[in-house]
């Protein structure tokens, strides 16, 4: 069957068994290898992309079921090649994982969790990623990262106190 | 030699982790994503039987399957290839990767089927005809260490691999003389660290050149070694590529099977194979069980608590084949009294096989049911004698002035303070008002509990366990390397000679390297060459790296500054002590030689360096394990040189009513001596820990009675989420070893080794007013609102490890009437999902008309390639989940939900499905992050 998605922004099509899933069709036609197969029963969620900004699990979906639909995949997070958005850098910083197996689906849960508040709290967090199994972690981490994250994005284009406060800044002498 | 901490400049600072980059971009490059031109795919046909003889099997079915390659028996790779490695001396307990004549648990590998695709492959399996003869089989070690029991290898002539008495000390005199003595019984359940990726191995041949490449998710000391030997060629005829991505490992990642069955197969066929297990695979038949291991435990004390002698029982139950499994009962020797003054120790190790997967080497070694058995009999002392926990504790402590210590087993401790350790930690809790808390939650109708625990991490692996166990092994070396090379143009790159799952090496080496030769670690490149460019190296076990890679890196790292100030010292007419290396340059009084100038001599002046220097620039060290090598003598040996310390303290409430444990509060004291990277040593102990809290609370490899796993997918077996690990508190120490060149320690297992123990001591300390205890792990609570005769005989079947609880007769009762009253209420979900029945279901096949349908299989179980208990995983779940567009429903992303229609469907069958559902639900509710795609359900 020939499916029609639109990944990471750009229109692609792909003639795939009915079978196939969403998971497989996005890696084997599409070399999309960022998005990993973890226990492919719909439990780990290695293999979450965001389907209409949705995390979803893509080895439960049929490729043809999403035909139409707009999927974001960990490859499409990234501004730029070579730079980071603002929550793959934070996972950075807090050392939010290890392996990297399980990352790039945390990833994109907590960025659809950011989509939707920049004030989580820890327990809006770890129900966000309660979803995505990470052995390596114990999960500490990751939520310091999607704080961290958070953090920065709700203060990014806030002014700073020093602005607000219209104080000409002196020279250090 | 030791180093001030405070004068580090890279080393113990908050440098970010280097690996972290390529990871958060979906850049990482794990063996699922290798590219190879022409790439075959291997599906396994399991057996569904825990010991049968293979009659006969017919493959020609599945040969003359669209797409299909090759069909592969056991038969025939036996022929080409020599039996895996055991690591006692037992040859008659004989393993390869596909059954030969007999299967010996339910899951394991019987044929290979090679196919254009994996879809084709597993559409094969099925095609292919096994006629199973059913032998008897024993599951368990108690019965398998009977004489009459089934042996799993007859020509082995029974199911003992091991069994040895070590006696360290005067044990019978010391319990003689001691007033107080105590006995008791703990049990580890089979749990295992199942990392989210699981085994994968690709290969291929070029017979033009005689050169086998491997790609593999592996974490395996002596790995080419091994491939080579079973496979018969010459070892440098084995290229492993070491920049694979291995997805988490914790030890397991051992699959030598795996590799030897790819690799004879891309030898066969002439073209690239890749294995991939799926879940199913690899949860009952990738051999990566971990120990499961009763203790039986004798403790003699005084009235003052000093514990002075023990005697340990260890039976471990190592499943099919012998493999390493038997050596988790050898390593726990070299902190066999844990943190304790313990005069003298028995220690008995036996090693049964049995109709179960194979067990291979997890997190610690078989040090965290060790730890586990150790702590609960501290925690019986202290009942005994009336004595807090803790105060038990301090008084058997090693002190901080009796470093180094030398237990009786043989090994020497290198430091620690375990005295300050434990009181930093209660400062910073403030044990009393945790007390309070706990008592104030009892007050409220909850069961509370305070639990604590110490744990050793020996770290800086060596494999002493090997000739201590097995006379013929003469191992006395586990050697690590690094190699530096700094180019013409004067940028150094790093060479390190292992895989990586996770801990961060990368980070490690330039670190430590960036700190000798005082450069910023982000310029330094560090690569994994293949393993025919490696220096001898082991792989990053037993907690090592920082020590064993570390230490390399440093005296790698000397070694190139020792040259660079020599050539300095040249050119300045000056002796080699009287110039100094800082910041890359060489100075001696007011003259001075800058890194480049530096390495421009090296590199391309050869007139100028001192005679009988070697041009270029580069150094290698490959280092011996820091505390020498020895064989055993008298049964002692000198186990891993290093000892790091934790200590756990755990708050939790049980709602008698729910019977779900709930972590109120988690804080560990760890000491690893210097830390190179914290993130990575914070992250070690927080997924370490989590890793503990699964082994105590969530997570097993279940068998019934008929010898089938039931606990193969993630609904059955379940790994901790974020709802379930806590916020934990770390609180630092620092003890540097003096073995270690900047004084670290390791800290791979260090939360793994001690969270059970403090988990499991914690619900005790909950349940106590109850006047119960749970002597086994892990520790799943169905409550029941009132102790039901009849209810709890129904549920002795069930599972040997379900505990239910009494409501305790203190405790108040919830507000109102509780209208479950008089009934179980088993309320755990992941319990409720645990009992499942399998979904009996064949795979779907594409009928002509390209309309897809399920079949239920109408064959006898003998007669069908795959059976019921495969179908539950996989891919296949797929089918049964209901996905709603994430957009509202509007469009209907509605896979079949419909049990598949078919003449022999049954009532029975259709509430199983409806039953199946549910549970897929339930877990699917709580732990989708695509919640929403569920409400359907």
């Amino acid at each position: 069957m020939k499916v029609d998605l639109r990944i990471n922004g750009i229109n692609r099509s792909a003639e795939v068994e009915p079978r196939k899933t969403l998971l497989d069709v996005l890696r084997e036609n599409f070399l999309l290898n960022g998005t990993h197969a973890g226990c492919e029963h719909g439990v780990c969620g290695a293999c979450t992309v965001l389907v209409d900004g949705e995390p979803v699990r893509s080895c439960l979906m049929f490729a043809v079921q999403a035909d139409g639909y707009e999927i974001t995949t960990i490859e499409g997070l990234a501004p730029a090649p070579g730079e980071l958005s603002v929550i793959q850098d934070a996972f950075c910083e807090t050392h939010g994982l290890q392996c990297g197996y399980c990352t790039p689906g945390m990833i994109l849960a907590a960025h659809a969790l950011l989509q939707n508040t920049l004030t989580p709290t820890r327990e809006d967090i770890a129900e966000a990623i309660s979803g995505n199994i990470c052995r390596c972690t114990g999960y500490g981490q990751i939520i310091e990262a999607v704080q961290f994250a958070a953090d920065r994005l709700r203060v990014a284009n806030t002014p700073r106190p020093a602005a607000l406060a219209e104080k000409p800044i002196v020279e250090a002498k | 030699m030791s180093a001030d901490p405070a004068a580090f400049r890279f080393v113990s600072t908050n440098r970010r982790v280097r690996e972290d980059r390529r990871f958060v971009a979906g850049q990482g490059h794990f063996v699922a994503d290798v590219a190879l031109e022409g790439l075959l795919h291997v599906a396994i046909l399991p057996s569904q039987h825990p010991a049968a003889r293979i009659v006969s099997i017919d493959v020609s079915a599945a040969l003359a399957m669209p797409g299909v390659h090759y069909v592969l028996t056991g038969d025939e790779l036996a022929a080409a290839t020599d039996p895996l490695m055991n690591g006692l001396d037992t040859p008659n307990v004989r393993r390869h990767p596909l059954a030969v004549g007999q299967t010996r648990y339910a899951g394991e590998w019987v044929v290979a089927v090679v196919a254009e695709s994996r879809a084709l492959a597993e559409d094969a399996t099925e095609k292919v005809r096994v006629i199973y003869e059913p032998l008897p089989f024993v599951m368990t070690a108690a019965e398998a260490l009977k004489p009459d029991s089934p042996p799993v290898h007859p020509a082995h002539g029974s199911n003992v691999l091991l069994d040895r008495t070590f006696v360290w000390g005067e044990v019978e005199k010391h319990f003689a003389a001691s007033p107080r003595k105590l006995s008791f019984r703990v049990t580890w359940g089979r749990s295992s660290t199942v990392p989210i990726e699981t085994f994968g191995v690709a290969a291929s041949w070029d017979p033009w050149r005689d050169m086998l490449d491997v790609w593999a998710s592996i974490q395996m000391p002596k790995y080419p070694d091994q491939i080579a030997r079973a496979l018969r060629i010459p070892a440098n005829n084995v290229r492993v590529h070491q920049d694979v991505d291995v997805g988490g490992s914790y030890g397991v990642k051992r699959g030598i099977k795996q590799t030897v069955l790819v690799a004879h197969l891309a030898r066969r066929l002439g073209r690239p194979v890749r294995l991939i297990e799926d879940r199913l695979e690899n949860m009952r038949g990738g051999d990566a069980h971990g120990p499961e291991r009763i203790f039986d435990v004798d403790v003699a004390f005084n009235d003052d608590g000093i514990v002075r002698s023990m005697k340990i029982r260890a039976l471990d139950n190592a499943g099919a084949y012998a493999g390493r499994a038997p050596f988790q009962l050898g390593k726990p020797i070299g902190a066999i009294v844990g943190p304790y003054q313990i005069e003298s120790v028995q220690y008995r190790a036996q090693s049964v096989t049995s109709n179960k997967a194979v067990q291979e080497a997890v997190r610690g070694f078989g040090q965290a049911p060790t730890n586990y058995a150790i702590e609960t009999a501290i925690d019986k002392v202290a009942a005994a004698t009336g004595l807090a926990r803790i105060e038990v504790r301090r008084r058997n402590f090693i002190r901080k002035d009796q470093f180094p210590y030398l237990i009786p087993s043989g090994s020497t401790y290198d430091s620690g303070d375990y005295h300050t350790v434990v009181d930093k930690v209660f400062a910073h809790i403030d044990f009393a008002s945790m007390e309070k808390e706990r008592d104030r939650l009892r007050a409220s109708g909850l069961l509370a509990g305070i639990g604590i625990a110490a744990c050793l991490e020996p770290s800086g692996a060596n494999s002493s366990f090997e000739p201590l166990l097995n006379e013929k092994n003469t191992t006395t070396t586990w050697m690590d390397s690094c190699r530096i090379v700094v180019d013409a143009l004067g940028f150094v790159t790093v060479t390190i000679h292992n895989t990586s799952s996770g801990q961060g090496h990368e980070t490690l080496v330039s670190t430590v390297v960036g700190e000798v030769l005082q450069i910023d670690p982000d310029l330094i490149r560090v690569i994994r060459p293949d393993s025919l460019a490696c220096l001898p190296s082991n792989s990053p076990v037993g907690s090592r790296m920082a020590i064993m890679l570390g230490g390399a890196a440093f005296h790698a790292a000397q070694k190139l500054k020792t040259k660079l100030t020599r050539i300095g010292a040249h050119q300045f007419g000056v002796a080699d002590d009287k110039a100094a290396y800082a910041n890359g340059s060489v100075a001696s009084n007011d003259k001075q030689l800058a890194w480049i100038d530096l390495v421009t001599i090296a590199h391309r002046q050869y007139h100028m360096l001192p005679e009988g220097m070697e041009p270029g620039l580069e150094s290698t060290h490959v280092m011996q394990v820091p505390t020498g090598g020895t064989l055993p003598k008298d049964g002692r040996v000198q186990m891993y040189p290093c000892h790091s310390f934790e200590f756990h303290v755990v708050l939790m409430a049980i709602d008698p009513a729910l019977g779900k444990p709930e972590i109120r509060r988690y804080v560990i004291g760890h000491d690893c001596g210097t830390v190179i990277n914290p993130h990575i040593v914070k992250g070690m102990t927080l997924g370490g820990l989590a890793h503990g809290l699964g082994a105590a609370l969530l997570e097993e490899f279940v068998y019934d009675d008929e010898g089938h796993l039931m606990t193969q997918s993630f609904m059955d077996y379940l790994l901790p989420s974020a709802h379930e690990v806590p916020e934990v508190e770390i609180v630092h120490h620092c003890t540097p070893s003096p073995f270690t060149v900047f004084g670290q320690k390791g800290s791979g297992e260090s939360g793994y080794l001690g969270a059970p123990a403090a988990i499991s001591a914690a619900v005790n300390d909950c349940v106590s007013p109850l006047g119960i205890s749970f002597n086994k792990l892990p520790i799943r609570i169905s409550a029941s609102a009132m102790p039901s005769p009849t209810r709890n005989k129904a549920n002795r079947k069930s599972k040997p490890n379900d505990h239910r609880l009494p409501r305790p007769s203190g405790a108040a009762e919830p507000a109102g009437i509780d209208p479950l009253a008089g009934r179980a209420i088993p309320v755990d979900p992941p319990d409720r999902g645990r009992r499942q029945p399998r979904i009996l279901l064949r795979r779907r096949q594409a009928d002509p008309a390209g309309v897809e349908t399920a079949e239920r299989s109408a064959r006898p179980p003998e007669m069908d390639g795959r059976t019921e208990n495969r179908a539950s995983g996989g891919r296949r779940l797929a089918r049964y989940v209901r996905l709603r567009s994430a957009g509202g429903g509007g469009r209907g992303l509605v896979a079949p939900d419909q049990y598949p229609s078919g003449a022999d469907r049954d009532a029975r069958t259709a509430l199983r499905a409806a039953r199946h559902r549910a549970a897929a639900g339930r877990r699917a509710r709580r732990r989708s992050a695509a919640r929403g795609a569920c409400r359907g359900l």
